[in-house]
């Protein structure tokens, strides 16, 4: 009896075991095809935490490019780059010493971000968290030590591609791909409150308008928001094709420019304050084109009342037009108009890979570029009568090169 | 309790507004309850295998008259505990600074008639899960045969005794950890939020924390079961003749213990019991940290009370400062309007009487702030000088916090705790009915207890006729000779204080005044005593300070501050354009010298040691622990309001008045390099 007793014990058991691995095949299968589901919802999801930074980064070709991202301070003659082995420099206008910053937790660095109306802080958007740096302007040392660094993470919220300081210089934003949330961080209590759409699977690119009151939030799907940022209400923007790859801001915050992923026009959307959007319209500004693919970069200067300008940069990957960023004038009142002023190129075989504008360039504008061959290049405008669309004389580039000090010369740019 | 209630009363605010929001939010727990309660009835029914008869029993159950009566009871949970966070809420969180003062707060008469009241509740709520999961959990008492006569008897359930039990124990973790991590403490988010989509976000935080502080219970329960079950089940089954089932195996054994469901029962009551006490608290934080928008200025006098100015100034309640702060940091930033009205001029008369209340109240309010910093930097600092002058052998060290040896009453928290004392106007008496005071009284040192360094009573004694910063400062000019000031050696500012009282402070009162023998003998036998006393280490363990307390503590209620900043610098720099009588003109020096010496202040702070060391981050947990990160912030803020205005006002900076050290440090952040 015994015997028979323990046979049927372990047949119990074994019955109860398989069943257990039944179960747990379920789950797993079920998990496999749940997550199989969500990535075939949101393709995206399956690329590995370095093409998504790659895929998502404001700089073209980030996996291979030796300039990983770039920022100018907000204020101050300074600006910061961030190289291909993950170090950050940050260079000034007078000769003071550039510091480098390195960090254990430094890696991938996709986006860099000044805090406005702060003399010292800058974030930095890596793979796995954010680090928000304390460079002392006054001090001389090269390398300040990594305990100038406030970690901030949140489990789950990883590749982090796209920051945005607020202007008041309060609230950071953050967004990664794979998180339906952005995060809003209070930095200096180290503490965030999530902000949860679940639509478009992830937030890809942040831009925070300059009057503070709106802020765009890109999804990998077709589909953006605009957050208003009072009571942090947003609304969704279906895209008509592809995702929206990059914004600007008119300085008023009136106007927001789009471009989308496989389009060569881009949108202009119309706020009117106090009431949100009334004016939804979206239409194409632009008509005519020299590049192949899509726009993928535009950027505002943040100020000059009456013109301002849009840029973009084409890729042109197997083509024998080099690439070229187009200048567009721009007018805000009494109705937004586009104006094309002409074109910037590089030198040959230079592709653009990301550029901005000076803050507060005091004469005119001031457009740095990154190309692809490491260079950073400012290319400066000057107007003849400000206010007016008239003569905008771009007389020379000052190159400061970064990569590759051996190359360090003045060339002039030369537009068509 | 009642004679609080009837202080709260006299507030309009209070009146009108808190305690509508929080009948709201107890309102709404109310409501959701029957939605915990059947996701509960779900899982704790919960079968893998039956999936028809297990949605079936759940159906049924939810309509039984049991579940009903259980949902009453429990509503009458949810009621208490929303008074109870209406009564003990605060918003400025008491800090302990030694383990001394943690065991006093814990083993205060008003927290331990709060323990008393979360331990029956907790016995109630377990009772009604018990209820609801039935089985073998339903009854105290259950029949069982005798074994040798075969008769049936009543005999004790043990199971549903446990269940009881480790409500008990939930309900006083609950409570204690509500002491030690400052649950009642409300913080404010740094966004504003709709209530919905704000709940929303921090459901799954909730649901988390109730779940890990579940586990943690039940495993701290099952624990505390094995070793002490006994006690309990004889007392019940003695008091109440029942008998013990032997056949059954006892619970506090390895085998009873190691039953897999009793624990999954366990912790599902326990997430049960948490969620409902958590979500009350959430919702009551929701709803009394919503903003509210006070009107700038009313046509009508009645209404004159409410209006932003007066609300400002009051002082008896903290809430309504709070949220008027709140307020007028929104305002600043986004209504245009707003900020017109606070612009504009007294209609006959034509004086800016908004604009000027507003900057008054807020100035006063950092200046207190700075007269705070200024105070504890002092007594750090004179700690050191007093010891080296005084024939004392006391090892304490000038840097306070690390000092082993010494009282609870480390010196530089007295300034703290005095501020009452000193400034009548200041926050920390305006604490809510008068149940502030009653919180922090046992942190206030004792000044006859042998402990008391004399350095400490000469502190208490002359602290009102003494400070120069007694009231509120006005003047810039008083406000720019502080450092100076009070980084004089001793003897300066002991010459300039009238003699002490003499019944207060029996130790000599100045450092430099010969002490008569009678006096040195004394103070020697003290220090002998306390040296005897610091060397046992129970003792040094209890009365040691903990580090970067005190820097907690004197920045507690700095949110209100970091509003006043905000706020300000907001208002400064919109009236650049929007200020069309020029009335901020009028105040902008005095403005510029208050945050900069508040920077001085706050700078010289953060070189204090342990000051500028960063708390180590909770994982979850429902106490908010955003006071510990306050200082950090108030200095970003801080920083962010001189930089608004800097860069607003560029080069128009230079004509304003204000004095050469001043315009140095203005230079500095013009040029960026803060």
């Amino acid at each position: 009896y015994g015997l028979l007793d323990e046979i049927t014990n372990s047949a119990e058991e074994g019955m109860s075991l398989t069943h257990c691995n039944h179960a747990a095949f379920a789950v797993r299968r079920f998990s496999l095809w749940a997550s199989s589901f969500h990535g075939s919802l949101f393709p995206h999801l399956t690329l590995s935490s370095d093409e998504m930074v790659a895929e998502f980064s404001q700089m073209l070709d980030w996996s291979d490019s030796a300039l990983r991202s770039f920022a100018w301070h907000p204020h101050t003659d300074k600006f910061a780059v961030a190289l291909l082995d993950d170090s950050i420099k940050i260079y000034k206008s007078n000769s003071s010493p550039t510091p480098t910053l390195k960090h254990r937790c430094q890696r991938s660095v996709c986006a860099l971000q000044w805090k406005p109306l702060c003399g010292s802080a800058l974030a930095v958007a890596c793979q796995s968290c954010l680090l928000i740096w304390h460079v002392d302007p006054a001090s001389l040392s090269t390398r300040p030590s990594s305990g100038c660094a406030q970690v901030l993470s949140h489990p789950g919220h990883s590749p982090i591609t796209s920051i945005a300081w607020s202007p008041t210089g309060s609230l950071l934003v953050s967004a990664s791909p794979v998180d339906t949330s952005m995060m809003v961080w209070d930095v200096a209590a180290e503490s965030a409150v999530p902000l949860q759409r679940v639509g478009g699977g992830g937030v890809t690119y942040l831009s925070w308008s300059p009057d503070g009151s709106r802020l765009l939030a890109a999804t990998p799907s077709a589909l953006f928001r605009v957050w208003e940022t009072r009571m942090w209400t947003c609304e969704r923007w279906p895209c008509l094709k592809g995702s929206c790859q990059s914004a600007c801001w008119s300085p008023d915050g009136g106007c927001l420019l789009l471009s989308m992923q496989g389009e060569r026009v881009i949108y202009a959307l119309t706020f009117s304050d106090l009431t949100g959007i009334n004016n939804t319209y979206s239409s194409p500004v632009t008509a005519f084109f020299l590049m192949k693919n899509h726009l993928k970069q535009l950027f505002c200067p943040p100020f000059f009342s009456g013109s301002s300008f849009v840029l973009r940069a084409g890729d042109s990957q197997a083509d024998n037009h080099p690439s070229v960023i187009a200048v567009f004038k721009t007018r805000s009142s009494p109705v937004f108009e586009l104006l094309p002023c002409g074109f910037v190129m590089g030198e040959a075989g230079a592709e653009p890979r990301f550029m901005q504008f000076h803050p507060h360039f005091q004469h005119g504008a001031l457009l740095t570029v990154c190309w692809s061959d490491g260079r950073i290049s400012h290319v400066p405008f000057y107007f003849s009568s400000a206010g007016l669309l008239g003569g905008d004389s771009p007389q020379q580039a000052l190159a400061s090169n970064t990569t590759n000090p051996s190359s360090n010369k003045l060339y002039t740019e030369q537009i068509s | 309790m009642i004679k609080m209630f009837s202080l709260k009363q006299n507030c309009w605010f209070i009146r009108k507004v808190v305690i509508w929001r929080a009948v709201a939010s107890i309102a709404w727990s109310v409501l959701l309850l029957p939605v915990t309660s059947a996701v509960f009835v779900l899982l704790s029914r919960f079968s893998l295998f039956h999936p028809i008869q297990w949605i079936s029993e759940c159906t049924s159950l939810l309509t039984a008259s049991s579940t009903i009566f259980s949902l009453v009871v429990l509503c009458g949970v949810v009621l208490i505990t929303g008074l109870f966070n209406l009564e003990f809420y605060t918003l400025v969180p008491s800090i302990p600074c030694s383990r001394m003062a943690l065991l006093g707060t814990v083993l205060h008469p008003r927290q331990c008639v709060h323990s008393l009241v979360y331990c029956t509740m907790g016995m109630l709520v377990m009772w009604c899960a018990s209820v609801t999961i039935g089985g073998r959990y339903s009854t105290l008492g259950i029949p069982c045969k005798q074994s040798e006569s075969g008769e049936v008897v009543t005999c004790l359930n043990e199971y549903h005794l446990f269940l009881l039990l480790a409500g008990a124990f939930m309900g006083y973790s609950h409570s204690f950890l509500g002491v030690v991590k400052n649950m009642y403490y409300v913080s404010f988010q740094p966004i504003q939020q709709y209530k919905y989509p704000r709940f929303k976000g921090c459901l799954p935080m909730v649901v988390k924390c109730s779940v890990i502080q579940s586990l943690y219970s039940a495993r701290n329960f099952a624990a505390l079961y094995f070793f002490f079950g006994y006690v309990p089940k004889t007392w019940i089954s003695s008091t109440l003749h029942l008998q013990i089932d032997s056949s059954l195996q006892p619970l506090d054994s390895l085998t009873g213990l190691l039953d897999f469901s009793l624990l999954y029962h366990l912790s599902i009551s326990g997430t049960f019991l948490y969620f409902t006490w958590y979500l009350t608290v959430l919702l009551f934080r929701i709803y009394v940290t919503e903003a509210y928008s006070f009107p700038v200025q009313s046509t009508f006098t009645e209404d004159a009370e409410q209006c932003l100015p007066k609300v400002l100034a009051e002082t008896n309640t903290l809430v309504m400062k709070f949220l008027a702060l709140q307020d007028l940091a929104l305002l600043s930033q986004h209504s245009l309007s707003r900020r017109l009205e606070v612009f504009s001029l007294s209609q006959p008369g034509g004086h800016p009487h908004n604009w000027n209340a507003i900057s008054r109240e807020c100035m006063s309010l950092l200046s207190e702030l700075t007269q705070r910093l200024l105070a504890h930097q002092d007594a750090v600092a004179s700690n050191g000088r007093v010891k080296s002058q005084s024939a004392s052998i006391d090892t304490r060290s000038a840097s306070s916090s690390s000092s082993v040896v010494s009282g609870t009453e480390d010196v530089s928290e007295t300034p703290r705790l005095s501020v009452p004392l000193r400034t009548p106007g200041s926050v920390f008496t305006s604490s809510v009915g008068g149940m502030h005071s009653a919180l922090t009284a046992p942190f206030t040192p004792d000044v006859d207890s042998p402990f008391s360094s004399p350095a400490i009573r000469r502190l208490v004694g002359q602290q009102e006729p003494r400070s120069p910063w007694f009231g509120t400062v006005q003047s810039p000019h008083i406000m720019r000779r502080g450092p100076k000031l009070w980084s004089a050696s001793t003897e300066s500012q002991s010459n300039g204080s009238p003699p002490a009282s003499p019944a207060t402070v029996p130790s000599p009162p100045a450092a430099n005044q010969k002490p008569s023998f009678l006096a040195q003998w004394l103070q020697n036998r003290r220090e002998q005593v306390k040296s005897f006393l610091a060397k046992r280490v129970l003792i040094v363990y209890l009365f040691n300070k903990l580090p970067e307390a005190s820097s907690q503590a004197l920045f507690a209620d700095s949110q209100a501050h970091i509003w006043a900043l905000q706020g300000l610098s907001h208002l400064v720099a919109a009236s650049f354009s929007e200020d069309q009588f020029g009335v901020v003109q009028t105040t902008l020096p005095s403005i510029l010298s208050c945050l900069v010496v508040l920077l001085e202040a706050v700078d010289r702070h953060f070189k204090l040691p342990h000051a500028s060391s960063k708390p180590v981050r909770t994982v979850c947990s429902m106490g908010d622990s955003t006071y510990k990160t306050l200082r950090f912030a108030l200095r970003a803020a801080l920083k962010t309001a001189i930089y608004k205005i800097t860069t607003t006002f560029g080069e128009h900076l230079n004509a304003v008045n204000i004095s050469t050290e001043h315009r140095k440090r203005l230079q500095q952040f013009l040029e960026f390099k803060e």
